[in-house]
Parts: C-alpha cells; structure tokens; sequence
C-alpha cells in the first residue's frame, strides 16, 4: 500500500509540475549590438512560435520593414536602426523575462509590442522603471493606460512608458455590440470568453453595451485556451436558442468554437474582437465559416491611401509571412518611435544625449504623423488618438469589410 | 430541447479518445511500473504520421482509402518512435530507481515536441488535417453524431476488443500478463520479458495513433503542443479507471469525457452552484472527481487486475 500512496503523489506532483511547466521559455540568445557609432535598437516582443504566431510574424516583420525604410531613407542622420525581435510564446512569464533582457541590452531605446495583453500587464513595470517606450501594436485591454478602476470613470495612468498605436476594448466592444443589434439586428446573443485579461474584459463590455441597447444575453460559458473540444459549448449554445454567438477571445480557440456551433446544428454567426480576425480563424477546419463577424481596429489597410505604400514595400521586401492583422499597426508603432528617436537627436545637436530613454519617453506624447493606419498620435494616456474601426465577415472563406466608422461614444 | 442525449454521445466520443491514449498509460505501467510521461507525445507524433502518409497519396484521394492509410502511416511512425524511446531512453534505466525514468520521460517529450516543432514543415503553428466532408448522422431529434465522433464511437471498443483477447487468448498476451505479475519468475518461465516491454509500448503507441487519427479528423488540424494536455487528460482516466488495468483505461476515459461534457452542461444548473458552471470550472469537477475516487479507491475505479509487487 505505501508504493500505491506514492503513486498518487507522484500523479498529483507531477500533474502539479507539468501544468506550471507547460509553457517554458525559450530562450534565443540576445545580442548587445552594440558597436562603434550610433545604433538604436527597436526591440520586438511578440509570439513568434505557437498557435498565435501568424500574428507575431506579423508584427516582427512589420517592424524590420519600418526599420529598413528609416535606414534607407536616413530618416534619423547618424543613426542606424536595428531590431531585436525576442518570442514571448503568448505566456506572461516569458514576456517579463524578455522585457528584463530588452532593459539590459543598452541600445534599446524602444520595444514594440506584445501581442497579447495579459502578456503586456507582466512588462509593463519593468519598461517604466528602466524608462523604455514600449508601443503595443495590438493591445487592446483598458486597464493597461487607464489603471484598473477605469471601468468606474477613474482614469490614472500606471506606467508612463506605455503607448499603444490600437484602440481599446471599450471602444472595440462597443462597437461590435451596436453592429450586432442594431446592423445585423440580433437579440439574444450567447457570449464565450477565454478566461484572459483580453478575452474575459472585451465580452464583459460587449456584454453590458449590448444589455444596454435591449438585447439579450441568453446565457454565458468559457471555455480553455488551448484546449480543443468545445462541443459541451456548443451544444448549450444550440439549447440555448441563441441567434448569435460572441467569442472574447483569440482565433485558434474561436475558429473551432465556431466550426463545432455549426456541427452541432446552430445556423448562428459567430462574433468576435480583432483576436479572431485572421485567416487562421477561417482555416480552423474545413467547416464553413461564412456569416461569421469580427471587428477590427482601423479601417482596412488595404483600403487606405496611406497604406498602399506599406503593402508594396512589405511585398517587395519577400516575407515569408504575410503582415496579418496588426502589420500595419506594428510598422505605425516602430515609426512613432523612430520619429521619438528623431526628435530627440534634434534637439540635442544630432547626437544622442545620456539620458536617450527618457528623453525618448518623453518624445512620444508629441509624436504625430500620416501613418499606414492613418494620423498617429498618443493622448495623456499613451492612447491612440484613431478611433477608426471596422467590421469584417467571412465570405466565401475570406475576411471581408462591411462597414468601417468612427467611433463616438 | 432536450440536449442530454447529445451531451452524452459527445461525452462517450471525448471519453472513447481519452481511453484510447489512455491504454498506453496503463499498459506501459502495468508492465515496468513506468509512468510514460512521453505518451502524449507518442500521440501527437501518431498524428503527423498520418499526416504524412496522407499528403503522399495523391490528392483527391476519398477519405474512405485515406483512413486506413493515415492509421497505418500513424500507426508505423508512433509506433517506431515508442520502441526507439523504450530501446534507448527507458532500457538503459531499466533497474534504476523509479524517479529516473520518470524524469526521462519528461524530458523525452520535450524533446519530441520540439523536434516535430523545429524539423516537421509547417508545424510551428497548427497544420491542417483532413477532415470528413458532409453531414452528421441525425438519429433522432436531439441527438446527431458528427462522422468523426461516429470514427471513434466505432474504433475505440473494436480496438479494445481486439487488445482484450490478444491479452487473453494469445500465448504473447498470456506472456504479458505473467511478466506483469512477476517479471523474474517470468523470466525464468522463459519469456522473453524483453521482447514484452517492447509489445506494450508497441500496442500503446498504435492505439495512441488511432486516437491520433480521430482528433486529426474531428477538428480538423493537428498541433506540435496538442499531445500535452490530451496525454495528461488521458494519464488522469488511466489513474481514474485504474493503473495497469486496460479495461480500467477505456472505462476511466469514457467517466472522464461524460464527467467533462455534463459537468459543462449541467453543474450551472443546481440551484445555488451557477457560478461554479461552464467551461471554465469543468477541471475543477473532473480532478475533484479524480480525488475523490482515489480517497475512496486507491487502485481506481476497476482496480490493477495484476498483483502488485510491492
């Protein structure tokens, strides 16, 4: 009896073990390019590996093409750009070790990124003591410029270092929930979310803007981030008598959620935020997806005058990854801070002065220029200014735009 | 509606996929006392397999030609895989003390998630799988089975049956058996206990493959991290069903699937519980499960059919 005692306390340490280990990290050694000259590295941070990497790809490459465009065009004189792109795996704990390793490298003088927002909460601290601009590309959580009572009208701004080039969730939320009940005139939604700071906050403001119109929610459930199986979901959503579905969430989950509603015979669209807008969402599975609806931050690059250029320059440049939801945003997001970078050197007889962080923190409230996504610049809160947003639905197996505004509250 | 009967079907289909990993578990444990912490892997590297084997034939080619290809070409690969980790991860330690193998075992599935991660193309972000085309089978109002539910609905007891009597019947099973009981009287019997460890990871393997195989059609892609939180899923029904006991693996995996599946359904509706319901408690429920079964039954639900040597 004492081997089998033994045996359930290996199961349950292990099982313990294996769970807190499940998402290592993996390291790629950093480089300190630091070398005669002026270089000013632009870190990236995003998920470069795992189920979100079509994004990270995304975002990496955009940031190499802003770079090479400044380098070619000499935007800063003296001043040769490099990035360092780190993989946080989408998990927190890698994100804070890559934030530790960017404030180490001492040419760092931004970070674009991260992807995700729950990854963003984690280096948040460790950017603003080091003084670091950090421009997400993607990050769409409230509490991150606001601070966390946001939700009571009390804004306070935790980190001075934190700008972000998307719109927040309570626009995005909003947004989607107007579409839904007013444009696509749905009255009993079923919302799902992912149980991640993203995931779990944009359903709960779409949740209270769509009450607040006079739809129904008829019921929620959340399901597991990397888990598969979410018939069990789908099934009470077809109980449900639901007429659609909102997923808070990211695509690897929402494209299965959405393919096993309709296996489990519910002809009702699925809904969700910029996480599943991405072609990966449609490809989940062979199921058909059209009618399905995402919004997304800004108005379709490819429909932007201001964009044209990006996208040519991105094709030249031969990625072997296309630019994906956030390209856009991400080159806008290393630009701003070129542009930081730029002024600064200025104002300090073309050269970098001691203090070039802080300098460049404090550059980036005065950014402002036509980018891919349209006039960048940040408010008292690190916010973007671009309250453009767009609603995409899948038609013939491809994410189509159907309607894109400006946001007023 | 009345979505119980559909809740169920998908609860027996999860639970059918778990039992078949699950065997693996069991029948690698029930021989050498080894927990195969790299089975999960075995499993999804059963996945690529067929993968693979599939993208071979040309395109085009029906589903009903396909399976039988992707279950041997899965079969073949995971199967190679266990034998080369039994040859050369597990047999070197085999007398060692239980905690190294364990620890290797860990360590051999990072290494295979990583090579199939670094080395199989495409494979960094999750790959496509074939998938069956058309509808489901609707038996009755409130009750349809997806095709690839009905794949596993069908595999998983032919499988079992097929292990029962090979284990029963067969001078090879009857020789796993006495080599699980006592592997030096065995020894001395002149079996050839080698060659036994070899079969149990072998049958564990091709089983995990199947299950491989039934995932790969039902979502419709595969991933190089899929083999982690299925495999532990499945060690969980192995425990649960009882370790080292094969009919405890499938019956472990079937309670795990339907205690999943209902405990999402259901739990928000007792009065005073709704906030404890849903997808996101339903962990919670299973291991509760899980605990309270090993509290009451030490040796798992069926209990270890074999003598245990301690």
């Amino acid at each position: 009896m004492r081997n089998r005692s033994l045996l359930v306390l290996t199961t349950v340490l292990t099982t313990g073990a294996l769970t807190l280990t499940a998402c290592g990290s993996r390291d790629d050694g950093g480089k300190d390019n630091s070398k005669g000259g002026t270089t000013v590295v632009i870190g990236v941070d995003a998920p470069l590996t795992g189920s979100l990497s079509a994004l990270g790809q995304g975002i990496k490459n955009s940031v190499d093409l802003a770079v090479q465009t400044a380098n070619k065009n000499k935007e800063v004189p003296g001043v040769t750009f490099k990035i360092e792109a780190l993989d946080d795996q989408a998990t927190p704990a890698t994100g804070k070790a890559n934030a530790t390793k960017l404030v180490g490298i001492k040419d760092v003088l931004g970070v674009v990124g991260p992807l995700n927002s729950g990854v963003s909460q984690s280096m948040q601290a460790d950017f603003d003591k080091a003084n670091l601009t950090q421009v997400s590309p993607a990050n769409t959580n409230p509490s991150l410029s606001k601070g966390d009572n946001w939700g009571k009208g009390d804004f306070k701004r935790p980190f001075k270092t934190y700008f972000r080039t998307a719109t927040t969730d309570v626009i995005q939320g909003k947004f989607a929930a107007n579409y839904l009940f007013k444009d696509a005139g749905k009255k009993k939604v079923f919302v799902v979310n992912d149980k991640q700071t993203y995931g779990a906050g944009l359903a709960a403001i779409f949740s209270d803007e769509f009450k607040r119109l006079g739809g129904t929610v008829v019921d929620t459930d959340s399901v597991t981030v990397k888990e598969t199986d979410f018939s069990s979901t789908a099934n009470k959503i077809k109980a449900s008598g639901a007429d659609s579905v909102y997923f808070g969430g990211q695509y690897p989950e929402g494209g299965l959620l959405s393919d096993q509603v309709k296996k489990a015979g519910a002809k009702i669209p699925t809904m969700g935020g910029d996480g599943i807008y991405d072609p990966e969402f449609i490809k989940a599975s062979g199921e058909a997806n059209d009618g399905d609806l995402a919004t997304s931050v800004g108005y379709p690059v490819e429909k932007l005058p201001t964009a044209k250029k990006f996208i040519e320059d991105y094709k030249a440049a031969g990625y072997k990854d296309p630019y994906a939801a956030y390209g856009g945003y991400s080159y806008d997001a290393a630009w701003s801070i070129i542009q930081a970078v730029k002024a600064v050197v200025a104002d300090n007889k073309g050269k970098l002065p001691e203090d070039a962080r802080a300098k460049v923190t404090e550059a980036m409230a005065k950014v402002s220029f036509e980018g891919v996504t349209g006039k960048v610049s940040f408010d008292e809160f690190g916010d973007t200014t671009n309250k453009q947003l767009t609603v995409y639905q899948v038609k013939n197996g491809a994410w189509v735009d159907v309607k894109s505004s400006t946001f007023e509250d | 509606m009345n979505e119980l009967p559909q809740q169920l079907a998908d609860g027996l289909a999860l639970g059918a996929l778990y039992g078949l990993i699950a065997i693996g578990y069991t029948m690698v444990y029930g021989i050498v006392q080894l927990i195969n912490f790299a089975h999960g892997e075995i499993f999804m590297i059963g996945g690529f397999g067929a993968l693979t084997a599939y993208t071979i034939l040309p395109d085009g080619t029906p589903l009903a030609v396909g399976i039988p290809v992707m279950l041997i070409g899965g079969a073949v690969v995971s199967v190679a895989v266990a034998m080369g980790a039994e040859r050369f991860a597990y047999r070197p330690l085999r007398g060692a003390p239980r905690l190294a193998p364990l620890i290797t075992a860990i360590g051999l599935s990072i290494v295979l998630q990583q090579l199939i991660w670094g080395f199989y193309p495409g494979a960094k972000s999750k790959v496509t799988f074939p998938e069956f085309k058309g509808e489901s089978f609707q038996l009755f109002d409130g009750l349809a089975i997806s095709r690839a539910d009905a794949f596993v609905l069908v595999a998983a007891p032919l499988c079992m049956i097929a292990l029962g009597l090979f284990v029963s019947k067969s001078r090879s099973g009857r020789a796993m058996q006495a080599t699980a009981q006592d592997p030096d009287t065995a020894k001395l019997m002149g079996i050839n206990t080698d060659r036994i460890i070899v079969m149990a990871f072998a049958i564990g393997a091709a089983f995990a493959a199947v299950a491989a195989v039934a995932e790969g059609l039902d979502k419709g892609q595969i991933r190089f991290e899929m083999g982690f939180l299925l495999g532990l899923k499945a060690f969980t029904a192995a425990v649960l069903g009882g370790i080292g006991n094969i009919y405890g693996a499938m019956i472990g995996g079937v309670v795990l699937g339907v205690a999943e599946t209902l405990s999402i359904a259901y739990v928000e509706h007792i009065p005073g519980m709704d906030q404890f319901g849903g997808g996101a408690w339903k962990d919670i429920w299973v291991f509760s499960l899980l605990i309270l079964v090993l509290l009451f039954r030490p040796q798992g639900l069926l209990g270890q059919r074999t003598a245990d040597r301690a």
